[in-house]
């Protein structure tokens, strides 16, 4: 039998960064995720890693850019007004392009906001956050499963691309405990040749920065990461579809509304009403092809958020505004049910 | 099944001490007694005592909880009234303490009411899938943690051995030997093991102190949406 443990999402996505190899972990504790940095102060100092609670999320994610500037395998994480903390550290590992994984379990917002779930950090996550051109690797996991997996993930497309990748979790699927299995885990190693090692005499002097002040330089280098960025674009977007093969209708959910829209599908499919559902699993890259192919057979769309309305618009995006997208969404820590979607589904086969 | 005035579920993180503690008050409850129920968690915002408020209430349990529960305000305040657990011994009482030593640390001020009554049960919440107790020694280890944190010892365990939904019979009786080996390691006996109701019912003629648990039912995942047990590896 494959070996089983009970986890809460948070701690599967500290004890998957264990065994990715991330020795270093650097935080502040907040709501609703704070078990990830109480699970690395238990166990780091048992398999000689490092857990430091910083002062201050800005201290933490700096601490960050300097381990990952050093080669190593290295995290922070935080919820929602903690992120928003971290930007200028997020643009400053993006502009010295050096890997790192960084999780946001979102509460409710803006501002101090609130304790319970919510996705409204979507924007912050896959459109910049901190400031200049850059990107984020953002995944969306929808299970306690996923929780780990993708955090596994994560890593290794961090190491992969040399940038940072962001787990965009819930308080729900943070908080929520499922059975899980860390069996077949894929751990890629990447050589760092780039990483302030300490030269021992025998090489020049590896530099990260993120400081060029000849604007033609400063250029040509936005040019190169956007080069690798569209690579990952190429090669790297994840989704589910499920029973879209003959679907009208399309319903479009990420994360913790996925599981709810899932039981709409299914008790829309009931009444005889056939509609699908696709469930980006990476926001960035976003999943353009699914639905630009599902936008050449459906009526319309129905994106379930639990914010205003954010992801809708990449929606549009990839399918060219070809067919409606309606809104479906609670927002400040309330979660839709699965009739509110099933009502939902019902409007959008009136057209309304 | 004989009962203490007091009953007190501690135990490590997640070992599934709120579930336990509101079907064990709604046992007494169907047995006729006064109940009376404390959420004292401090540590974990979602997933409560008072997320069974609705229930407890219809079966004439008091509920005694932070008035921030499940608000959007994150204070880890005690109720005041949850001296009345302590005081009116004309109920029975139920306490939920919080998860592990940083949990147990509240249950301190009311210790030393329950010495002095010396009636109750300090039961320790023990789940062999959880990852930081997954050995015998290691669960001990919390065990010690909480007692010195609260400045009350265990009198026994329960056993709560399971995988959520995936929990089947067999989870249960493998994790019998993990269980008599804690005993054996901590002195204490085994008073209950625990399960979904419908698990528990086929173990009830292997095991004889079986408390079978009704679990609250979950916002999402119809019966036959499930996630697949599958890793998403790669």
């Amino acid at each position: 039998m494959a070996e089983r443990v009970l986890m809460k999402g948070n701690e599967a996505i500290a004890e998957a960064a264990i065994r990715a190899g991330c020795r270093h972990y650097f935080g502040y504790p907040i709501t609703p995720q704070t078990e990830i940095a109480a699970y690395m102060a238990k166990k780091m100092p048992k398999i000689g890693g490092v857990f430091l609670q910083a002062e201050s999320e800005v201290a933490s994610i700096n601490m960050v850019y300097g381990a990952a500037a050093a080669g190593m395998r290295v995290m922070t994480s935080s919820s929602s007004p903690g992120i928003s903390l971290k930007a200028e550290g997020l643009s400053y590992i993006a502009g010295s392009d050096v890997p790192a994984l960084v999780v946001n379990v979102q509460r409710g917002g803006p501002g101090l906001g609130g304790i319970q779930p919510s996705q409204s950090d979507y924007f912050q996550a896959t459109k910049g956050g901190g400031h200049g051109d850059y990107r984020m690797i953002v995944l969306a996991p929808a299970s306690v499963q996923e929780m780990a997996s993708l955090t596994i993930k994560g890593f290794n497309l961090a190491d992969k691309y040399l940038m940072t990748a962001m787990i965009l979790a819930d308080g729900t699927i943070g908080q929520m405990m499922e059975p899980i299995s860390f069996e077949d885990a894929q751990i890629e190693t990447y050589e760092k040749p780039w990483a302030l090692t300490g030269t021992n005499g025998e090489r020049k002097h590896n530099i990260v920065n993120s400081l060029y002040l000849k604007p033609d330089e400063l250029e040509v280098k936005n040019f190169e990461r956007y080069e690798r960025y569209k690579t990952v674009e190429e090669k790297e977007a994840m989704w589910e579809e499920y029973m879209m093969e003959d679907a009208e209708y399309c319903v479009v959910a990420f994360g913790i509304a996925s599981r709810v829209a899932k039981n709409a599908v299914v008790a829309a499919r009931a009444e005889g009403i056939k509609v699908g559902l696709i469930r980006p699993i990476t926001l960035w890259p976003f999943p353009t092809k699914p639905l630009a192919a599902a936008a050449e057979k459906v009526k319309s769309f129905i994106s379930v958020e639990l914010n205003m309305g954010q992801m809708i618009e990449d929606i549009r995006l990839a399918t060219g505004c070809k067919k409606p997208v309606s809104l479906c969404n609670r927002c400040g820590g309330m979660i839709p049910s699965p009739d509110e979607v099933l009502a939902a589904i019902r409007k959008a086969q009136k057209g309304e | 099944m004989e009962h203490k005035r007091l009953t007190l579920f501690a135990g490590h993180y997640g070992s599934g001490k709120t579930n336990i503690a509101v079907n064990y008050a709604l046992h007494l409850a169907s047995e006729g007694k006064k109940v009376c129920i404390a959420d004292l968690d401090i540590v974990n915002p979602y997933f409560r005592t008072a997320d069974s408020a609705k229930a407890l209430k219809e079966a004439g349990i008091d509920l005694i909880t932070s008035q921030f529960t499940n608000s959007n305000v994150d204070l880890p305040a005690l109720p005041a009234e949850a001296y009345r657990l302590v005081q009116d011994k004309n109920s029975f009482a139920v306490m939920d303490i919080g998860g592990d030593d940083r949990g147990a640390y509240a249950l301190g001020r009311y210790v030393p009411f329950i010495k002095e009554e010396n009636n109750y049960r300090m039961v320790f919440v023990a789940n062999a899938s959880r990852p930081l107790t997954r050995t015998p020694a290691e669960a001990l280890e919390v065990m010690g943690e909480i007692e010195q944190a609260c400045g009350l010892c265990f009198t026994c365990i329960v056993n709560n051995t399971n995988l959520a939904s995936e929990t089947t019979a067999e989870t249960v009786l493998e994790s019998l030997s993990y269980i008599e080996a804690l005993s054996a390691l901590s002195g204490l006996p085994v008073w209950l093991h625990t399960a979904e109701k419908a698990v528990a019912a086929t173990l009830a003629d292997t095991l004889n102190n079986v408390f079978p648990l009704q679990l609250q039912e979950k916002y999402f995942d119809l019966p036959s949406q499930k996630p697949k047990a599958r890793p998403l590896w790669g």
